[in-house]
């Protein structure tokens, strides 16, 4: 029990939710008060987090079933800022619509204590049970908008093939424990057979449970709808916080138990990435709508996430945990835009919206013509660091194919990025937008454009971070 | 360390520019905006100017060197400048201040927006030509994209769109693969330092993919045959000061790449590809110069008469003589010069009629005599008349080309006459004749600016024609000793 402060986060967060959730129900009208305090407890937990457990190498709790290392300490407090940053930004967008209740602060923070579940996992039973937790939690959230027919279709999709692909990953564990006779990622590495190709199918159910999570081609159907359908905000949290968690469960899962059968897992990974960043910036190109379009990018984005993880080492993943933090920052900053497309109380998210952007809005439209290069990959913004990183690692393992491909598909990525930046910039221009924004927009999005900018003259910070990502 | 004159160079116009964009511009006219880039950009003429007296030609060493930690254990920044880089240093500090005179004439809104963007163009061409490190040279090769997608984009023509995304694309295709190669390089020998490449030399056997994978990326950029059609595209539709900074300093990158990278780096891979960049360049002269010949837009010849002259260049790159070398690194240079002033040329007329085709003028010698006496003097520079810049990169390259490959080089001097054939009927067509289209009488004479850029361009095109020297002194002992290091790699097979 001595060791019960190392999981003290998850303790604190968890009695919070408890405290908000009885707060919010007897006290009326509080829905400004229990955002508030969920904001505070986002942060004091990430403090905690950084006092208690940055420093520790690698500890194991609870039957060696949850894992405090470097990597998950890492990634929990990045999922805690990511998840702030949502929440503090999106007040005013939930206040057009009605919605600003207090289930809102209240999911978003059970759905993040699931993903720390998640992070620190060493089983696959803790595993599980944190991936539901948050997935409950998300669901509810895509219907979050429950007046608006397409918030609630987004929400049982979302349901239903999460439901799916669950089961199909409940289906591989029950595989795996079957044939290694225990759920605990180190047991089953010492229990391994390379000649148990159940094994393998075990592997391959759970990967397909996972990228269905990351929202992977080729199960990504769910995506773009779901992202379309559901309120901006929730869209917001979806193309960022989940992804960080499944991220770190492909990485712990995959090279925890499974090091040694990484010539089964390899070419799954490589198939997941190649696709992934072919079809995400094939399939955008097409796209009228800003959040669709922004549901493909972003698989395209998991798939070079992806292709760090299939090199196989440290440096693939510490180039990963780059990519998705860079990813991160891009995208806060491009749906910080997206929330300032209102008028009258409305917000527009065509593309055709953004016509003519940089007459009525400069600096909306410099911003966003900044992080849209970025997320093409142009140097010399963050974005082609993080591409820059991830083919490093890559080459470095002589996987030229899955470089070529990536690097071919960011130019045909670049199409429709560059189709944004002609319609702020060379088409001709309609009606304003407001312009009385929150502080805490107007800041998200000048922080953010601010760092992609200039992270060029700072790159070693953020590989010493990742640096100390040690799993091999 | 001394005084960082060469990081001075890559980042006061990017100062400008941010000083720029904090300056409201007051509505009518840009006064103080275009005050400010034109002072930056005149500081960093002649800041480039002292670094070339500064300049010590006797050695091939790279001089004023710095160095810094700049991704730990991964990339330093280096910047350096020998012979070969210098002149490109300054013709880009030497373009960008007329470019930004010329927009008086052709920019009428969102003006403070094209200058921040051609300070910022600025920056990252200096970086390019002096970047001692193949991630840092990418990331400006790379970063110099944005600014031009946006120039011919926001000011361009009428297909502006069609064109800025061709631009943007093919040459975004053609450099992710020398991305590629250039981490590839770095997994071979662990670092993308190019002085310690050229010491240590790279493994023959990846040296043939490596050098088509650095090729593809070049000959977009250059642009070489068959991947040329985005400039004419890009040209024709980019405003006039696009199209100065695109002929004049864009497509100097590529020459450039091909010098210090292709036969730097893969002397071998360079011997056995050298028949591909012979063939292609002699159809690029060829080809395009008959394709420029039957133009009907004075822009888009001009263009097509750029691929030609850059199939030269490439040519005389890979003879491997002395001659050869120098002579495309004076074609660049004068190239740069003299495609500029046409350009402007066109600007001219096409700032007071609003055509480009050459069938709305004729006749106009009578009208605008002085406009007529510039343009002559550029059309014979670009045909290569003796006694301007561009006879003497011509003739220079040819003598080059006798030496390594008779055939190669008796076609190439075809296409010398077929030069002149185009720019000469382009003359006769514009400024003689008889004046049938009537509206041409109400043009003017060149105004003081548009005088005073078209002689700044004029008077180093006469005096390098006449006094080649100052340019042969600065790059004869690098290419010398390029040429040394070359023959020695070719013979250790290193």
């Amino acid at each position: 029990m001595e060791n019960l402060q190392l999981v003290l986060p998850e303790i604190f967060l968890s009695l919070s939710i408890m405290f908000l959730l009885i707060l919010g129900v007897f006290k009326k009208n509080s829905s400004r008060l229990v955002q508030s305090l969920s904001l505070a407890v986002l942060i004091v937990t990430a403090v905690i987090t950084f006092n208690e457990t940055i420093g520790i190498n690698e500890i194991k709790l609870f039957n060696n079933s949850i894992v405090i290392d470097y990597l998950s300490s890492l990634m929990k407090i990045i999922t805690l800022l990511a998840a702030f940053l949502v929440l503090i930004i999106s007040s005013n967008y939930l206040k057009t619509f009605q919605i600003f209740k207090i289930e809102y602060p209240i999911l978003i923070l059970s759905s993040v204590l699931g993903m720390m579940v998640m992070i620190s996992s060493n089983d696959l039973i803790v595993f599980y049970m944190g991936l539901e937790l948050q997935s409950l939690a998300l669901y509810v959230l895509a219907t979050f908008n429950r007046d608006q027919i397409k918030s609630s279709e987004a929400g049982l999709k979302y349901f239903v093939l999460s439901a799916l692909s669950s089961g199909l990953l409940l289906y591989g564990c029950s595989l795996i424990y079957g044939f290694t006779g225990s759920t605990n990622f180190n047991v089953i590495a010492d229990q391994l057979n390379s000649n148990e190709y159940a094994l393998t199918f075990g592997i391959v159910f759970i990967l397909v449970g996972l990228a269905f999570k990351i929202s992977a081609v080729p199960f990504h159907m769910w995506a773009p709808d779901v992202y379309e359908g559901s309120p901006t905000s929730v869209t917001l949290f979806f193309t960022m916080v989940p992804k960080i968690a499944a991220l770190t469960v492909f990485i712990r899962f995959l090279y925890v138990p499974f090091l040694n059968l990484i010539d089964q897992w390899q070419m799954i990974l490589i198939f997941l990435s190649i696709a992934s960043m072919l079809f995400g910036a094939i399939a955008a190109i097409g796209q009228t709508n800003l959040k669709r379009l922004v549901a493909y990018s972003s698989i395209g984005h998991v798939g070079y996430a992806l292709a760090g993880v299939a090199s196989g080492t440290n440096d693939g993943i510490q180039s990963s945990v780059i990519y998705i933090t860079i990813y991160i920052l891009m995208n806060l900053g491009l749906f910080s835009c997206l929330l300032m497309l209102k008028r009258d109380n409305n917000y527009y998210e065509k593309i055709d919206d953004l016509s003519g952007l940089s007459k009525n809005h400069p600096m909306l439209a410099l911003s966003l013509l900044i992080i849209l290069f970025s997320l093409a990959g142009i140097p010399p913004l963050a974005g082609f660091f993080a591409k820059f990183y991830v083919f490093k690692a890559v080459i470095e393992q002589s996987m030229y194919f899955l470089a070529i491909v990536g690097l071919l598909s960011t130019v045909v990525a670049a199409f429709y990025y560059l189709r944004l930046i002609k319609i702020m910039y060379f088409d001709e221009q309609k009606e304003k937008y407001d312009t009385d924004h929150g502080f805490w927009l107007k800041f998200s999005l000048t922080a953010s454009t601010l760092l992609i900018l200039i992270y060029f003259i700072f790159p070693s910070q953020l590989i010493e971070v990742v640096s100390r990502i040690n799993i091999i | 360390m001394n005084f960082p004159i060469l990081s001075s160079l890559i980042l006061l116009p990017s100062i400008g520019a941010l000083f720029l964009f904090f300056t409201k511009s007051d509505k009518k006219d840009n006064f103080t905006g275009k005050y400010v880039a034109l002072f930056t950009s005149a500081v960093n003429f002649f800041l480039s100017v002292y670094l070339w007296i500064l300049f010590d030609s006797t050695t091939s060493d790279f001089q004023f060197v710095e160095e810094r930690i700049w991704i730990k254990d991964l990339i330093n920044y280096k910047v350096g400048v020998d012979g070969i880089s210098i002149l490109f240093i300054l013709l880009t500090t030497f373009i960008t201040p007329l470019c930004i005179i010329s927009v008086n004439n052709s920019i009428k809104d969102r003006l403070s927006e094209f200058l921040i963007a051609v300070l910022i163009m600025e920056s990252f061409m200096i970086g390019v030509f002096c970047s001692l490190d193949l991630v840092i040279f990418y990331l400006f090769f790379e970063a110099g994209l944005i600014p031009m997608f946006l120039i011919i984009g926001i000011w361009g023509g009428a297909r502006r769109v069609y064109s800025a995304f061709k631009f943007f694309l093919y040459t975004l295709l053609g450099s992710v693969l020398m991305l590629v190669a250039i981490i590839t390089i770095y997994w071979l020998n662990g670092t993308t330092d190019v002085v310690e490449l050229y010491n240590s030399g790279i493994d023959i056997k990846y040296q043939n993919l490596l050098w088509l994978a650095f090729f593809s990326s070049f000959a977009v950029k250059t642009p070489m045959w068959p991947v040329h059609t985005w400039l004419p595209d890009a040209h024709v539709e980019a405003p006039t000061a696009g199209s100065v900074l695109l002929a004049a300093i864009l497509l100097k990158m590529a020459g450039y790449g091909f010098i210090r990278f292709s036969l730097g780096l893969f002397p071998v891979a360079s011997e056995v590809f050298t028949p591909l960049v012979y063939t292609l360049s002699v159809i690029a002269i060829i080809f395009t110069s008959l394709i420029a010949l039957m133009q009907e837009d004075m822009k888009k010849l001009i263009a097509y008469s750029s691929v030609a002259h850059m199939g030269y260049v490439t040519l005389g790159i890979f003879t491997i003589q002395q001659q050869g070398i120098e002579g495309s690194i004076i074609q660049m240079i004068s190239h740069g010069l003299v495609s500029a002033a046409l350009f402007l040329c066109v600007g001219v007329v096409y700032d007071r009629m609003h055509s480009r085709l050459i069938n709305t003028y004729g006749g106009i010698v009578s009208i605008i005599p002085k406009y007529s006496i510039l343009f002559m003097l550029f059309t014979l520079a670009a045909l290569g008349l003796p006694g301007t810049s561009g006879f003497v990169g011509e003739f220079l390259i040819l003598m080059g080309a006798f030496k390594d490959n008779f055939l190669v080089a008796v076609i190439a001097s075809l296409g010398v006459i077929i030069g002149a054939a185009y720019m000469l009927w382009l003359y006769k067509r514009v400024v003689f004749g008889k004046l049938i289209n009537t509206d041409l009488k109400q043009m003017f004479d060149l105004n003081r600016s548009e005088l005073f850029i078209l002689s700044c361009l004029a008077v180093p095109t006469l005096f390098f024609g006449f006094y080649p020297d100052p340019l042969i002194n600065t790059i004869e002992v690098s290419i010398s000793d390029l040429i040394d290091q070359y023959n020695f790699k070719l013979a250790s097979k290193t």
